[in-house]
């Protein structure tokens, strides 16, 4: 069983300055790297002999609107069956310029991750064979889980944030 | 007797013949489907009879859960949940009651935990039960459905003692369950192990060894291992392809590594093995249902944490700090602390996952469910691919597609 402070090392060592804020929220590790290194990092762990983490287990993204240049983060979480240990990796993007490596050539399963993540949140994956719509219409003309789409009508006064501790 | 004048045959040479134009139809199967079980389409090219590819149109029933979440205390999405997999919905319900209780820091105690075993394997009975039968009725045999269904009821009947519902369940509460189990409960469940047994071989004798179930499934729909893990195929799909990945071995949860249970494996990842894994994970739920009862620890069924769990009701009427929670908690005031939780459960159909995030409000800053349905199922064009019609809704039949979950 690896820990994963060995894990975090080995990463450090092949990847340097271009893997950073490792921290380990209820025990699960997690890094954040950058666009361009995501696949590497990904097919690093993937492919190496020590971590074999073969398994995607999902992909999905978050919004962050006051952050800004870091507005959008994609995040993945993968599985080692072999050493059991999970792994979660997140990428910031700008919504300026929201494009991120497709994971499908690594993964079959990334297709529709990938598509739903663009979806809900508009981020584009470049190289994706068929990036579509896939739970909403095809017509549909915003992205539903960003955070200035409410899910309450806006001119309701009893709903206000303060009511729910923001 | 006159001669008889043969004439010359006037067959075209093959040069001479209209060239065949090789034409594909167009096979809608579903939204509403019988053998999609749930609204969900898919688009067909067929050859003839055989499948040339397939594309598939899900979203039917999309509900936004994850939105909704974002505006919910965490109590109310419980009855988001067991929305997802409504064939097994206490999964879904205990599952992110466990994924809640990571994120504010709440130990459940040993009998609380008993139980959720209990409820979540006999809920992982009746998800089997429901896709096995099913099976056998896409095959034909309608008999062992309506056979098996009655005892579906029973641990509905189980489920109903425990927490009131039937199918949408809303089973326990952050930090326990709502109530111990009563006397009946306890005694439906005794009933239920004595009684099971004997309806689940009978199941076994009518389909197992029968040859026409076996023509029709076996090699049927086959993935191949490699393939399936990179699809991201988790539970009985998996391990029918060959890899014994069960979550409730590999990252134990409410105490998943007291009980006894073997993991079945498949070989050829096909229909007939799928349909076998889950008979024998049906056997060995019924081995877990049977440790929990027998060795059910005594003491309280709910955590203590007052900020997070409802006080007793007589409480509320007597004492004012009972009624202060009482009231924070059901208006959904409580706050949690920020973090970021990723818990998974073994769903009846996989590893069903809840990646929540919180910012330190009253409801999720994100929440994101990680489905199984919705992960596997975009390899099902790659496994009927040049099966023929008839043998695709046998696949999907035992990939146990459940609409809810694949839509969420």
């Amino acid at each position: 069983m690896l820990t994963n402070q060995e894990v975090a090392e080995g990463l450090l060592e092949k990847f340097g300055d271009q893997v950073f804020n490792f921290e380990e929220p209820y025990g699960l590790l997690t890094l954040s790297t950058t666009r361009e290194e995501i696949i590497p990092v990904m097919e690093f762990l993937k492919d190496h002999k020590n971590y074999q983490v073969i398994f995607l287990t999902d992909i999905t993204g978050i919004q962050y609107p006051d952050n800004a240049g870091q507005e959008f983060v994609v995040v993945y979480h993968m599985h080692s069956f072999v050493h059991n240990f999970r792994i979660r990796i997140k990428v910031a993007i700008p919504e300026a310029d929201i494009h991120i490596p497709t994971a499908t050539g690594l993964f079959a399963s990334a297709n529709w991750m990938e598509r739903e993540t663009y979806d809900f949140f508009g981020i584009l994956f470049d190289g994706h064979p068929n990036l579509k719509r896939i739970l909403n219409i095809e017509e549909m003309d915003y992205f539903p889980m960003r955070k200035e789409y409410p899910m309450e009508d806006a001119t309701r006064e009893d709903k206000i944030d303060a009511l729910f501790g923001r | 007797m006159a001669d008889i004048e043969l004439l010359p045959h006037n067959v075209p040479s093959q040069s001479e013949l209209p060239e065949l134009v090789e034409e594909l139809t167009t096979l809608n199967l579903g939204p509403t489907h019988p053998a999609t079980h749930g609204i969900f389409q898919n688009i067909l090219k067929m050859d003839g009879e055989k499948i040339v590819s397939g594309e598939q149109t899900i979203g039917y029933i999309h509900r936004a859960f994850e939105k909704i979440a974002e505006r919910r205390p965490f109590y109310q999405i419980t009855t988001l949940t067991d929305r997802m997999n409504y064939c097994s919905s206490p999964i879904n319900n205990l599952g992110w009651h466990m994924t809640v209780e990571k994120l504010l820091g709440v130990e459940v105690p040993k009998r609380a935990q008993y139980i959720r075993v209990l409820m979540m394997e006999l809920a992982r009975i009746t998800d089997h039960i429901i896709c096995n039968s099913i099976l056998g009725v896409d095959t034909g045999a309608f008999t062992g459905f309506l056979y098996v269904m009655q005892k579906r009821e029973e641990v509905y009947e189980i489920y109903e003692e425990v927490c009131g519902a039937r199918l949408t369940t809303n089973m326990g509460r952050l930090g326990g369950m709502e109530r111990d189990l009563s006397n009946t409960a306890i005694r439906k469940i005794k009933e239920f192990i004595k009684s099971f047994p004997p309806v689940l071989r009978e199941l076994e004798k009518l389909l197992n060894r029968n040859r026409i179930f076996m023509d029709r499934t076996i090699n049927v729909g086959p993935i191949s291992v490699d393939r399936a893990l990179s699809y991201g195929f988790t539970g009985p799909n998996l391990r029918a392809a060959g890899l014994d990945y069960d979550v409730r071995v590999m990252n134990p949860y409410s105490s998943y590594e007291d009980f006894e249970f073997d993991v079945p494996v498949g070989q050829n990842g096909d229909t007939y093995d799928r349909y076998m894994v889950r008979n024998e994970e049906m056997w060995q739920s019924l081995r877990i249902v049977e440790q929990a009862i027998n060795n059910l620890p005594e003491g309280p069924y709910y955590a203590d944490a007052p900020e997070y769990y409802l006080p007793p009701k007589n409480e509320v009427y007597r004492n004012m700090e009972a009624l202060i929670y009482h009231f924070k908690i059901v208006m959904g005031e409580i706050d949690a602390p920020a973090g970021e939780v990723y818990h998974a459960v073994e769903g009846g159909n996989g590893e069903l996952g809840f990646y929540l995030i919180s910012d330190g409000g009253r409801t999720p800053y994100r929440l994101h469910f990680r489905r199984p349905s919705f992960i596997y199922y975009q390899a099902y064009p790659e496994m009927c691919k040049g099966s023929s019609l008839s043998d695709a809704i046998l696949t999907m039949s035992s990939l146990n597609v459940i609409a809810g979950e694949l839509d969420a």
